[in-house]
Parts: C-alpha cells; sequence; structure tokens
C-alpha cells in the first residue's frame, strides 16, 4: 500500500517535472517575443498563434493609428521607464516602431492616451504569450 | 492614418482582444480557453460600466 501510493507519489512528480533546457525552451520565447505569436506557431500551435499575433499586433497598431506614444530606454521618470518596458514587451513592433520614428505623439488629446496605453498593453500582454510559449515548450503545458 | 475612436470603443476593442490573449494562455483545452476569454470579456466589459457608473454618481 505504502509502495503504490509513493509510486504514484513519484510518477506525478516526475510528470510535473519539465525539461527546462532544450533547444525549443529557447528559441520559442525569443522568437515569441519577436514577433507575437510566433512562438506557438513554431510548435505547431497555429490557431492559438495566429490568434495571438492578431490580437497582439492589431493593439499595437491600432495604438499607434490613434497618435500614441512610444516609450523609449532614457525615459527620466518612473512612468517613462514602465511605459518603455511595457512597450518593449511588443519586440518586434517596438523595434519597427522605433526604427521608423513612429509613436512621437504627444498625447494631447484622449484617444492618442488610450493609443499609448494600447501599446504597453499589447506589450504586456506578448509576455504572457512568451510565457505560455515557454510553457509549451517544456511540456508544462499541451 | 489617425483612427478616433470613442471611449466605449476603445474599452470594446481592448476587452476583445485582451480576452483573446488571457483564455489561450490561461486555460488548456479549447473549450476552456473560449469560455474563460468570453468571462474575461464579460469582465472586463462589465467593469467598464461599473466603474462609468461609480464615476457618475460621484461626480452628481
Amino acid at each position: 500500500m505504502a509502495n503504490s501510493t509513493s509510486e504514484r507519489l513519484a510518477e506525478k512528480t516526475k510528470a510535473a517535472q519539465a525539461d527546462p533546457v532544450s533547444m525549443m525552451a529557447v528559441l520559442a520565447p525569443a522568437v515569441g517575443w519577436l514577433i507575437p505569436g510566433a512562438g506557438h506557431i513554431i510548435q505547431k500551435r497555429w490557431i492559438r498563434g495566429g490568434l495571438l499575433f492578431v490580437s497582439i499586433t492589431t493593439l499595437f497598431v491600432l495604438g499607434l493609428a490613434m497618435q500614441g506614444r512610444i516609450y523609449k530606454a532614457n525615459g527620466g521618470d518612473i512612468l517613462e521607464i514602465l511605459g518603455f518596458i511595457g512597450d518593449v514587451g511588443a519586440g518586434g513592433l517596438y523595434i519597427v516602431t522605433l526604427a521608423a520614428d513612429w509613436g512621437q505623439g504627444a498625447i494631447a488629446f484622449a484617444t492618442a492616451d488610450y493609443g499609448t496605453k494600447f501599446m504597453i498593453v499589447a506589450g504586456l500582454l506578448n509576455f504572457i504569450a512568451v510565457a505560455d510559449a515557454y510553457h509549451i515548450a517544456i511540456g508544462k503545458k499541451q | 492614418m489617425t483612427i478616433t475612436l470613442n471611449h466605449f470603443s476603445a474599452a470594446l476593442v481592448f476587452a476583445f482582444f485582451a480576452s483573446i490573449v488571457f483564455g489561450i494562455t490561461h486555460r488548456e483545452t479549447t473549450r476552456e480557453m473560449v469560455r474563460y476569454g468570453a468571462y474575461c470579456f464579460a469582465m472586463f466589459l462589465g467593469g467598464v460600466l461599473v466603474a462609468g457608473w461609480a464615476m457618475w454618481v460621484l461626480r452628481r
């Protein structure tokens, strides 16, 4: 009785432990950060990856179209640093926006403020998506 | 190209896409993902409506 209980416990522990070190465990989060949803797509979760790509990219692009402002790394106060951390989560979208010098809005009206927040949230959602891609890669999630 | 959304439309769009991401990343099966995403959407919109009315009451 005790043996079967401990065997069951050992099996459960083994199943719960996933191998965190593998090529995909590094590649999926990296690619997923760079292109929203790509971390899922390279692991053959096509629909999930596609939906993540559409959702995060649409939020970011809408934010830009609403004249939102992008934050840069050299922001002085804490709010600008937090904004930067959110924006950088969007990965390639953020890089392209910086390179093209977009997102320089002055946030002079409400819609632009929403746009700024849309871009920050898109980045934060991408962080969540990257974590999800990592969990799939290590076998913690199907 | 500039897009102008009113407050409710912005909240609706935000809730829709955020709910999709939450549903996908917080649940395992497709059915659970859809249900949780719908739940998140309802909570987002419900929260917006409650907050709006609360602000109206405070304003009065």
